[in-house]
């Protein structure tokens, strides 16, 4: 009873480029702009993200047939919400200063737009499998957009990539500054849009 | 309107009371005890009392409440020319929040001995609570210095009319879903030591709160269901919705300062998503290049906005 055409390779691939959920469908701002300063935060927060999705999908997926229509957004709502408190209180004990250092952002995984509409838009429809790989899609897909604003910022504000010293100066101290954020996304969704109207432009000539 | 008159000066009575009560010290020698700068407690006497006693810096010792063991270092004690007011400069600032003690060997007034005292020096509460109020709202406006609630805040601050509609909605279920969360949290989650709980039970309070007003709106007032009713979904939706339940378990806040500091995260989004509004509005007319058209000109603009709200950093007003 699968209604997507895709094959489980193009569900992934979109998850991470045509789909992204930070450069494409602008979902889940708030960690990009927030906590981008560094690529640790990045991937952290990733993981924690790809953990929520693919949990949450695959849950959904397999009690989608006993769902009741009216209630289906409350239950999906508790549901990554269980995720979320079992992520939440792993990194806080596994990792409790790159913990601290993201501060609520972990929790606030429950509120992200992007799980509740995979779920909507996909897991309640689509069988185990095929959820898993979109929900591994998407989780990778948002740690590729926080991890590239993290490669950004941190290289551009302090010099260094994951700690490491790699340039050995600091260009641009501003990229590293909290407010930066939203310059530094604005930036990025004009750069990808440049590129497009470009890539379009050399079709058409 | 006549029974609420009538209930008027037992507010009044209350008012003065709750703003009364940061004065009491502890020692009735000791008229009053309160902050100055950042890193100052001022001792007012009720009479002059002894230079060399005041000038020796062994005679006080101060810590903060919570944490009885660190002793403040004290750098300086000046006493007023009349003598009856004492200024304490502390090595650190001082964190104001909390209230600090402040232990005196004994007083030598006029060659008496007039015994130790222990005095409490801490903000008036109503201070206290519009910190907290304008912290949310200004200082660490959640929008613009938290970053939170942004895909809401893009989402809807495209027109003026919208953004209004969007702000006083989510102020509205704000308040109501944060008074249920603190009394959940303080009298249920906290005593059953269930609070690992807390996402799960806090996100369903926020749900059930959009679902309250909508049914209480839909019956009370059908014409502000009619203009307002579309921006209750969203609320949902909003990561500031969850994120305030989370900070005032975290930060044990007490019924009022909860109610504080849910009106100002409310206040401050409407404010945020104003602004951003009124210039979006603008941005319309303008010759925007193609690539930053939409969401990037717009996250620019924000990050404008988020310089401008550096600017209050540093304001206090009690």
């Amino acid at each position: 009873m699968s209604t997507t055409t895709k094959s489980n390779t193009q569900l992934f691939v979109d998850g991470i480029l045509k789909e992204n959920p930070i450069f494409k469908l602008a979902l889940s701002m708030c960690p990009a702009v927030g906590i981008s300063t560094s690529v640790m935060n990045g991937i952290l927060l990733g993981t924690a993200v790809l953990f929520v999705q693919v949990f949450s999908s695959c849950t959904i997926s397999i009690v989608r047939n006993y769902i009741h229509p009216k209630i289906r957004i409350p239950t999906y709502t508790l549901t990554i919400a269980t995720w979320v408190t079992v992520i939440d209180l792993v990194l806080a004990a596994y990792v409790p200063v790159a913990y601290n250092a993201m501060g609520m952002f972990v929790r606030l995984i429950v509120a992200f737009a992007i799980i509740t509409m995979r779920l909507e838009m996909f897991a309640c429809k689509e069988p185990l499998v095929k959820s898993f790989v979109d929900g591994v899609g998407m989780g990778l897909g948002f740690m590729v957009g926080m991890v590239a604003l993290g490669v950004v910022r941190e290289l551009l504000g302090s010099g260094e990539l994951l700690g490491y010293d790699v340039l050995g100066f600091q260009p641009l101290l501003f990229f590293i500054l909290p407010s930066a954020g939203f310059f530094v996304v604005g930036l990025m969704m004009a750069f990808f849009n440049w590129i497009e109207v470009v890539h379009n432009r050399k079709k058409e000539g | 309107m006549n029974g609420l008159r009538r209930y008027q000066w037992l507010m009044g009575i209350l008012l003065v009371a709750f703003l009364l009560t940061g004065c009491e010290t502890g020692h009735e020698f000791v008229k009053k005890t309160e902050f100055k700068d950042d890193d100052k407690i001022v001792v007012t006497f009720a009479g002059p009392v002894e230079e060399a006693w005041a000038t020796d810096l062994s005679n006080f010792s101060a810590y903060e409440k919570p944490d009885p063991d660190i002793k403040l270092q004290i750098k300086d004690a000046t006493l007023s020319s009349d003598q009856t007011t004492l200024i304490l400069t502390f090595e650190a600032p001082l964190n104001q929040g909390e209230p600090h003690i402040l232990s005196m060997t004994d007083i030598m007034s006029e060659g008496q001995n007039l015994g130790p005292a222990t005095v409490t020096a801490k903000k008036l509460y109503f201070g206290i609570l519009m910190t907290i109020f304008l912290g949310a709202a200004l200082v660490q406006n959640f929008v613009f210095t938290k970053y939170l609630g942004l895909c809401v805040f893009f989402g809807t601050s495209q027109r003026r009319g919208t953004a209004i509609g969007m702000g006083v909605v989510f102020t509205i279920v704000m308040v109501f879903a944060a008074m249920m969360a603190w009394a959940l949290y303080q009298f249920v989650l906290k005593p059953y030591q269930l609070t690992f709980l807390n996402i799960v039970v806090f996100i369903g309070l926020v749900s059930l709160s959009v679902q309250g007003v909508d049914t209480i709106l839909r019956k009370v007032n059908p014409a502000l269901f009619k203009a307002f009713g579309v921006y209750l979904v969203l609320v949902i939706a909003n990561c500031i919705a969850i994120a305030v339940p989370l900070m005032l378990a975290d930060n044990e806040y007490n019924g009022w300062e909860s109610l504080m500091l849910a009106a100002g995260a409310g206040l401050g989004f409407l404010l945020a998503l104003f602004l951003m509004a009124c210039v979006r509005e603008r941005l319309e007319l303008g010759n925007v290049p193609p690539t930053f058209r939409g969401l990037p000109i717009a996250f620019v603009t924000a990050g404008l906005f988020a310089l401008a709200f550096l600017g209050f950093s540093g304001l206090s007003i009690y």
